[in-house]
């Protein structure tokens, strides 16, 4: 049910209950009417457009988007950095933690895309067509390929570990973590192409960032985790994740410098203040832990660079799903009214 | 099959919304809730999952004794609003499913056995006609009752107006149509009478056209409504960089380790 105007107050509707029983009593009103509500009233024209009624609808997606959002982008690059982990001949355990973390996104990720669904019973019929032209169905896609590949290298690496080596699980591991790698490079990143490519202004006015955004937001969440999950002596880690969070920095200070109206709500209000403060959390905080971890020597420091990336991450998906909204409910953008 | 379209003229819509009316009987739609708006006779506000066919009321400051007017009176215009059923649909092109398709008389029509109610075609419609129905899970709009047109007849909404301010019928006739009116009503004085179909923007034209008095703004018609495809090429193109800073990050870092190690 489309819910575009308040409900009469229950102040105003006792005070035409009061003026009615003055005009049964006294068979004429004397006293002040009541104010009508939302008075002055909007009116339609070119410079209010339809009585300020928003243009767009709001996405209907509930809280898993953004939180598969995050989940996926951090699997997503967790199985790059094992599978170039692996293949450069890096720690074995560091191997095998990326490939979990990808592995549980791998799982999580489609649990919280069905239930997103109005109709999960149906997810399948996504599989029922390819198309490239939308970013739905390319991510779906994408995920279908992701898990299986990701899945399949933890598993056999599982059944390896526990009955000894086997050629054709060696190959399996290495078919899976080929597959993880080639898919988990776009799935890490085309949450960005998804909601950059629709109709809400404060989206598609960031389409050409949003994907790198996200994506280096993913590999920061995922080189967090494996840090908390103990690589806190990798000087790999230590890289990248500095080099994810000095991207950060860079896209805090894009959305900052640009004044588009398209951009308020990335900069006003509750949606302005959860961007600015996971972009803190993902870029500048974590940036300066890092490097005076990098100077101290410090793992505790690292330890909270990671907790704040990670935050960080969860935060920005969250924050970026809810300026959508409320950048569909702006109704001046749409019919390209100043204000 | 002839390619059809709606021409709806608001010069001579009454707001008698039966058209809404029909719409539902037609299609069993359920109602869109009860409530006031409580400031303007429009008390359902949009096109949404429930309200397929929309009469918007237009109050627009006072213009002297024109069309008949009292100066006392404000003018008042009305016209009915529908899925513009865009030549390059944002909502067929991004429906993952299918589900939403191109019929063989022009018009986008969603498969309700197909939909799985993801909610991608809702933030990729330029003009927030499709809706998810929170209650039934899949998404509504318009079918441009395409039951009907399979049997010769008009759309329910068509068929009812009592004005004939909804007309329907094969598209390049109606385009004529719409420019004959156009200049006997500029003829008749209403030097702002504007024709409506967003031919000039990606979405190339509708199937569902307007003649509305003055800018189409203050009736929430975009000037310029953009399809989402529009944006796909920047966003792979991002999307490609990123992957690539991932990739070579990930090698230049362990490489790097790998050497700083071994040495």
């Amino acid at each position: 049910m489309s819910k575009a105007f308040e409900f009469p107050e229950p102040d105003r509707e006792r005070r035409l209950h009061e003026i009615r029983r003055e005009a049964e009593q006294k068979g004429s009103v004397k006293s002040p009417g009541a104010r009508p509500q939302g008075a002055p009233f909007p009116i339609a024209s070119a410079e209010t457009g339809y009585y300020g009624i928003p243009l767009l609808k709001q996405p209907p997606w509930t809280w898993e988007i953004p939180l598969y959002f995050f989940v996926g982008g951090a699997a997503g690059a967790a199985a790059v950095v094992g599978a170039i982990a692996d293949v450069t001949g890096a720690d074995r355990k560091l191997v095998r933690h990326a490939r979990w973390i990808a592995a549980a996104g791998s799982v999580i990720s489609p649990a919280l895309l069905v239930s997103d669904l109005g109709r999960p019973a149906r997810f399948l019929n996504m599989l029922r067509v390819f198309k490239p032209q939308s970013p739905m169905s390319v991510g779906v896609w994408t995920l279908v390929g992701f898990s299986s590949g990701a899945a399949a290298t933890v598993f056999a690496d599982f059944m390896q570990q526990r009955y000894g080596p086997s050629l054709p699980l060696r190959i399996v591991e290495n078919a899976g973590q080929a597959a993880s790698l080639a898919f988990g490079l776009p799935f890490s990143n085309y949450t960005g192409v998804l909601i950059g490519a629709t109709t809400i202004p404060t989206w598609n006015q960031n389409v050409g960032e949003l994907p790198m955004h996200f994506g280096m937001s993913g590999l920061s969440a995922a080189v967090g985790l494996l840090e908390l999950m103990g690589h806190r002596k990798s000087r790999a880690l230590q890289m990248l994740g500095l080099g994810a969070a000095m991207f950060e920095v860079w896209e805090g200070w894009r959305i900052e410098s640009r004044p588009q109206q398209a951009l308020d709500p990335l900069k006003h209000g509750l949606s302005g203040s959860l961007i600015r403060t996971g972009g803190m959390l993902s870029g500048p905080l974590p940036v300066a832990l890092r490097l005076l971890s990098l100077v101290s020597n410090s793992r505790e420091l690292r330890k909270w660079a990671a907790t704040s990336a990670i935050a960080g991450s969860l935060l920005t998906r969250i924050a970026w799903i809810y300026a959508g909204h409320v950048s569909a409910r702006d109704w001046r953008l749409p019919l390209e009214i100043k204000g | 099959m002839p390619t059809t379209a709606f021409l709806t003229d608001s010069t001579l819509c009454i707001g008698c919304k039966a058209c809404e009316v029909a719409c539902k009987e037609w299609n069993g739609v359920a109602d869109d809730g009860f409530n006031w708006s409580g400031f303007s006779y429009d008390n359902t506000g949009a096109v949404g999952h429930s309200t397929w066919r929309h009469v918007k009321f237009v109050e627009a400051s006072p213009e002297p004794g024109f069309g008949g007017n009292a100066p006392e009176l404000n003018t008042w215009a009305f016209s009915s609003d529908v899925c513009k059923h865009c030549e390059n649909a944002g909502c067929l092109e991004a429906c993952p499913t299918g589900s939403i398709v191109r019929t063989e008389f022009g018009g986008v029509y969603v498969q309700p056995d197909i939909c799985n109610g993801c909610g991608y075609c809702v933030v990729s419609c330029p003009f927030g006609v499709v809706q998810r129905n929170p209650d039934d899970g899949r998404a509504f709009k318009c079918t441009f009752c395409y039951d009907r047109q399979k049997v010769g007849l008009k759309p329910a909404c068509a068929q009812t107006c009592p004005t004939e301010s909804i007309q329907f019928g094969e598209i390049e006739e109606l385009r004529a149509k719409a420019a004959a009116r156009l200049s006997e009503l500029q003829g008749r004085g209403m030097s702002d009478a504007t024709f409506y179909d967003a031919s000039d923007s990606s979405v190339k034209g509708t199937h569902a056209m307007f003649i509305v008095r003055g800018d189409p703004r203050a009736y929430n018609l975009p000037p310029r409504p953009e399809v989402p495809t529009e944006y796909m090429k920047k966003a792979w193109k991002s999307s490609a960089i990123g992957a690539g800073m991932l990739l070579a990050g990930s090698l230049l870092a362990f490489l790097f380790e790998n050497r700083s190690n071994g040495q």
